[in-house]
């Protein structure tokens, strides 16, 4: 019987455009949705519950907002849905460290992450938070193959590596060739009538400021042609002009 | 003035030229940096005993380091680290060890850095559709985007000084499996042909493969080409749930230029597009822009290239 941990996040839809308020992005008017690669996890998560028995409960990080990911992840198949009260900016430091205090109470064998969050697309959670529970990790993985230990791949220079990995550990997924499962009925109203375990922690104060926000540089307009013949002199201008063949 | 840290980045167990990146970067938060090589044999680290700019190269030396393992590779460093602000590169790898690292100091990490300024550090957010600046008070470990800051020169003679180090390995690697393709992978190159649904075909990426193979590039696809085609594998994929990359120069073949798309590429030096749609919105992000079909504009390509690269 596993006790089997999946972290979600929520963050702006993938698809949205993201704009300017001031000086900081402005996201009230953009739908939130669970970060693509938690999908991943949470089906790693689901797939080794099924593997081992157990139960897989998801966390997130958030306000009352944060409530939908978690009910999202319920829908699916999670058991429990815990979030950790917090609706202020941290920095990773603050946020590794309450993500730890708590599930360093909850005797799990494994967390399961995404190997990014779609909006700050850093990838620091899964390994940092492994680091202050004194577990192994792995990142990016795209393939789980669940027992005693598990074996997982990872992409390594010139290939991939497959690399056995003791419990309790922390693993972030990647996308791979699993599909993750969507909710279905049944799901979705078990999920309406979940309670969120909600948990107050002591927050840390952060080190990292956020200065501002801003859009990214503009391109300057570049060179454009018609016909397939130009390929050739912008095979030249490759070499001549960019220096980059 | 701020102490800076480099970690050298290690690719095939040598010293990559992208840590000469590194170098500038510390430099722009203030400082010249002490090069720590994290290897298995101290030679390893006479790769960076010409770059110039560094206070000094410090050789890490551990048979930790002769798999990457992130509990072992964050713990062998931490022991010898000097105190400061720790700089990596961003490659996947040394994201993994910059957060474990940090973790393991009681720091924050800021990720994916592309500028330094006045003490600031800058990095794309939202997939490169913001940028976000922070702050640091106190040390942190950043990790710097690599392709971005100039390299550091190579004129330097720095003593190279040994010290032994341990860590806590908590994984094994099983196996090593190599990739079927001789291809180099997306993830590791400097230049990238990639295909999108546009090809019409996955038999059709042969053509992408041909212009690879002169130019010693990868190939790589877009999402819609990986999720119609079977054939067309998603360690290919670039983008937001594929990879994220950002060669010297990047050439998208029949690519509409999707956000998702977007979001791993638009970092790339030089874009070149080849789509038959003159609207497409990847033409907004092209250096060079072609409106043609591949069929018309990719011979032309692979003859010119051919004829360049003899």
């Amino acid at each position: 019987m596993a006790n089997i941990i999946v972290l979600v996040k929520q963050v702006p839809d993938t698809n949205a455009r993201i704009v300017l308020s001031g000086d900081r992005v402005d996201l009230s008017a953009v739908k939130k949705v669970m970060s693509p690669y938690d999908e991943f996890a949470v089906e790693t998560a689901l797939q080794h519950r099924e593997s081992s028995g157990g139960e897989v409960t998801a966390i997130t990080v958030g306000g009352s907002g944060a409530d939908k990911v978690l009910k999202d992840a319920k829908a699916i198949g999670v058991d429990h849905i815990i979030r950790i009260d917090c609706e202020a900016q941290i920095d990773s430091n603050a946020l590794q460290s309450i993500l730890a205090s708590v599930i360093s109470n909850l005797g799990a064998e494994v967390v399961y992450c995404g190997k990014s969050a779609a909006d700050t697309g850093a990838g620091s959670t899964g390994p940092g938070l492994a680091e202050r529970l004194g577990w192994a990790s792995v990142s990016n993985t795209t393939s789980v193959t669940f027992g005693d230990q598990l074996s997982v791949v990872t992409p390594s220079s010139g290939g991939n590596a497959r690399i056995n990995v003791p419990l309790p550990a922390v693993i972030s997924c990647d996308k791979g060739d699993i599909k993750a499962r969507k909710p279905n009925v049944k799901g979705i109203m078990q999920a309406k009538k979940a309670q969120v375990d909600v948990r107050s922690v002591d927050v840390p104060a952060s080190t990292v400021s956020v200065v501002a926000h801003s859009m990214p540089p503009a391109k300057p307009a570049g060179k454009s042609y018609q016909g397939g013949a130009a390929a050739a002199e912008v095979a030249q201008l490759l070499r001549d002009e960019a220096n980059v063949i | 003035m701020t102490d800076t840290i480099v970690i050298a980045e290690i690719v095939k167990g040598a010293v990559h030229p992208t840590t000469a990146e590194l170098i500038t970067a510390a430099h722009a938060l203030g400082s010249q940096p002490v090069v720590v090589v994290p290897c298995a044999d101290a030679s390893v680290a006479d790769g960076a005993a010409q770059f110039s700019g560094a206070a000094r190269v410090l050789a890490a030396k551990s048979d930790v380091f002769s798999n990457y393992d992130a509990a072992g590779w964050a713990s062998a460093l931490d022991a010898v680290v000097p105190a400061g602000v720790i700089i990596t590169s961003a490659s996947p790898q040394s994201k993994d060890l910059a957060a474990r690292l940090a973790a393991r100091r009681g720091v924050s990490v800021v990720q994916d850095v592309v500028q330094i300024e006045g003490g600031n550090l800058t990095s794309p957010i939202y997939s490169g559709k913001a940028m976000q600046t922070v702050s640091l008070s106190g040390n942190a470990v950043v990790s710097v985007r690599p392709n971005v800051f100039e390299a550091a020169g190579n004129d330097g003679s720095n003593d190279v000084s040994v010290v032994d180090t341990t860590g806590n390995i908590a994984t094994a690697v099983q196996e090593f499996m190599a990739r079927a393709s001789t291809r180099i992978d997306v993830a590791e190159a400097n230049i990238i042909i990639s295909g999108g649904r546009g090809m019409g075909s996955p038999a059709n990426f042969t053509h992408l493969e041909a212009i690879a193979d002169t130019l010693g590039a990868a190939v790589g696809a877009s999402r819609a080409a990986v999720d119609t085609w079977d054939e067309i594998p998603h360690s290919m994929q670039v983008g937001q749930t594929g990879k994220t990359v950002n060669p010297n120069l990047y050439i998208a073949v029949g690519i509409s230029g999707a956000i998702q798309h977007l979001a791993g590429m638009r970092s790339s030096k030089y874009i070149v597009a080849i789509n038959k749609d003159a609207d497409a919105p990847i033409f907004q992000h092209a250096d060079y822009g072609i409106v043609a079909t591949w069929e018309e504009a990719l011979p032309v390509l692979q003859s010119t290239l051919s004829t360049m690269m003899a």
